[in-house]
């Protein structure tokens, strides 16, 4: 991971220039599930270039921002061009969801939501009794806390107060086929969540250093991210629909034009 | 496992059961004794994220909520990252008996052998399990541990631990059958004089790495024998039978009369003792050995 964090401005850059990455990446490959990777990415790139050291994990509960994670690792030169024109193709590595066995930077696949939490607990669980180094990081979805066994892997964190695991939560709002509001409510979810007994912190999840202050300085909590589904195209922001449509060439155009 | 934490750290996550069974392994264990609570789906993800560290894992339950009610948890968080977590289920079959249908686990090793790298172990004595515990601890992907009651009274005539073993010749059908049942079959055949005594194989690992692949003396048995009898608690849609029959058909064996004595479900739509159980679906061993009788009177098929 990255050894040295990156200033305000330089993430700033740096995010922009992998909004561009990412956006050419499914379009060329005529991708959609842009929403939910727009929401997710500031988060992975400030958790990948600020807060992680060598020993530390990272898991994408929320396996379908696996662009998001593709293009993280190309920030971090660990994918290079060619590779991400790989994505969704005939014998790629780079799926529409994380699959296993090829880089430590995906320690196991993900997609089927409900399993990357667990799984990241389990993992921190085992570090923390063998005396082992390094945080474990998770990134969920909002909806994805819709299923079942979210709540029995937090009765069980809860239960054996791991410090050694950050899980994060993309709160913006949408799932798939509709709010999280008028699907199944998700209202109030940190105090929810905070009812379990374990710390929640809530921050814009798009502003680089509070995710990055909230991360260092709150191990072994939930952080609650307050995403915006689309975030920085204007025409995507806040709609349902771009959890799956892939873009045309005039729409590419007018959201690298917003992202100049 | 008492013995196996002495000399190698594991962890063993139970799901809420174990009591008068597993205090000897909580002692010996420590804090690597986990009891996850009534959360098999976390029980699983977790054993495999520990297993991701490199840690050996194990989890145990009740044979259903080991395998069924966490299936997409194996399916994904264990199989498909090829992690060596050992799901241990306890009463194979009908073994809870009148605890009912819900405690039942008659499709186990059927649907998960369908995992990629699964391996199901079925001890049929109580000798077997020393050496699949040194088996499954060394294992380095996913396993299946489905417990029973051994019931062989007397097992020092056993043959060495082999996943295919031969416990006894004779000049009668061949019998092949999974798991402890096969006890029940050796000690109610052993007296009979040879022409009438049965061959019987019993067969305590399924899949993974060294699928169903009968060993010769067992294909040369069943060149001459008058009929087949395949046992297992287990239904027949992905049972064992199925998988024996389809590696004779790949070889290109004919094969005798046969005798496939699965279970059946409920066919009465009531419940009892895990002998009442097999009664019912013909998988008692009177039943079976007179339904070899019968069968011996057809003449063979190709497979």
């Amino acid at each position: 991971m990255a050894p040295e964090s990156l200033s305000h401005m330089e993430m700033h850059d740096l995010a922009r220039h992998a909004r561009r990455r990412l956006l050419r990446m499914h379009f060329e490959r005529r991708v959609g599930h842009l929403g939910g990777n727009l929401s997710a990415l500031d988060a992975m790139l400030t958790v990948h270039h600020r807060v992680m050291g060598p020993a530390d994990k990272f898991i994408l509960s929320k396996g379908h921002s696996a662009g998001a994670l593709y293009i993280t690792m190309w920030s971090l030169g660990l994918l290079a061009d060619e590779e991400l024109a790989s994505f969704h193709a005939d014998g790629t590595l780079l799926a529409g969801h994380p699959v296993p066995g090829w880089s430590e930077h995906i320690p196991v696949a993900t997609g089927s939501l409900g399993h990357g939490f667990p799984v990241a607990l389990g993992m921190a669980l085992a570090r923390h009794l063998n005396g082992d180094p390094g945080h474990t990081y998770c990134l969920t979805s909002d909806g994805e806390w819709q299923e079942g066994a979210m709540w029995e892997a937090l009765i069980f964190w809860s239960h054996r107060k791991l410090r050694n695991l950050t899980v994060f939560v993309d709160l913006n709002g949408l799932q798939g086929f509709g709010s999280t509001r008028d699907v199944a409510s998700m209202e109030d979810l940190g105090n929810r969540m905070a009812s379990f007994g374990l710390p929640v912190v809530s921050v814009d999840g798009h502003d680089h250093g509070a995710i990055a202050a909230a991360a260092k300085a709150n191990p072994g909590s939930l952080v609650i991210l307050q995403t915006v589904k689309g975030r920085g195209v204007s025409f995507m922001e806040n709609r349902m629909e771009w959890h799956y449509l892939p873009l045309t060439a005039e729409q590419y155009a007018t959201a690298l034009g917003e992202l100049e | 496992m008492v013995a196996l934490a002495a000399r190698e750290p594991y962890f063993f996550l139970t799901g809420d059961l174990g009591f008068m069974a597993l205090e000897p392994l909580e002692k010996a264990l420590g804090p690597r004794f986990i009891n996850a609570g009534v959360s098999e789906q976390n029980m699983v993800s977790v054993a495999a994220g520990m297993a991701r560290t490199g840690a050996k894992s194990w989890v145990y339950s009740i044979a259903p909520f080991c395998y069924a009610r966490p299936f997409e948890q194996i399916r994904n968080d264990v199989c498909i990252n090829h992690l060596p977590v050992r799901l241990v289920g306890n009463g194979g079959g009908y073994a809870y008996g009148p605890m009912g249908a819900t405690h039942h686990a008659l499709e186990d090793y059927g649907i998960l052998l369908t995992l990629p790298g699964m391996r199901t172990y079925v001890p049929a004595f109580d000798a077997d399990l020393e050496p699949m515990v040194r088996s499954l601890s060394e294992r380095a992907e996913p396993a299946y541990l489905r417990l029973g009651r051994s019931e062989l009274t007397d097992e020092a005539r056993l043959p060495t631990y082999a996943a295919w073993r031969e416990l006894q010749t004779g000049k009668g059908a061949v019998i092949v059958a999974v798991g402890p049942i096969a006890g029940a079959l050796w000690l109610a055949t052993r007296d009979l004089i040879a022409a009438e005594r049965p061959s019987i194989w019993v067969v305590t690992e399924l899949g993974g790495a060294a699928p169903e692949s009968p060993p010769p003396a067992l294909l040369e048995a069943l060149e001459f024998a008058p009929v087949l009898g395949v046992v297992e608690e287990h239904v027949a849609h992905g049972g064992f039978g199925q998988h024996f029959l389809h590696a004779l058909a790949l070889l290109g064996r004919s094969v005798p009369a046969l005798l496939h004595a699965h279970a059946r479900g409920y066919p009465s739509g009531r419940y009892g003792s895990q002998t009442w159980h097999r009664h019912e679906c013909g998988l008692d061993v009177p039943t079976i050995l007179a339904g070899l009788a019968e069968c011996a009177k057809t003449p063979r098929v190709k497979a």
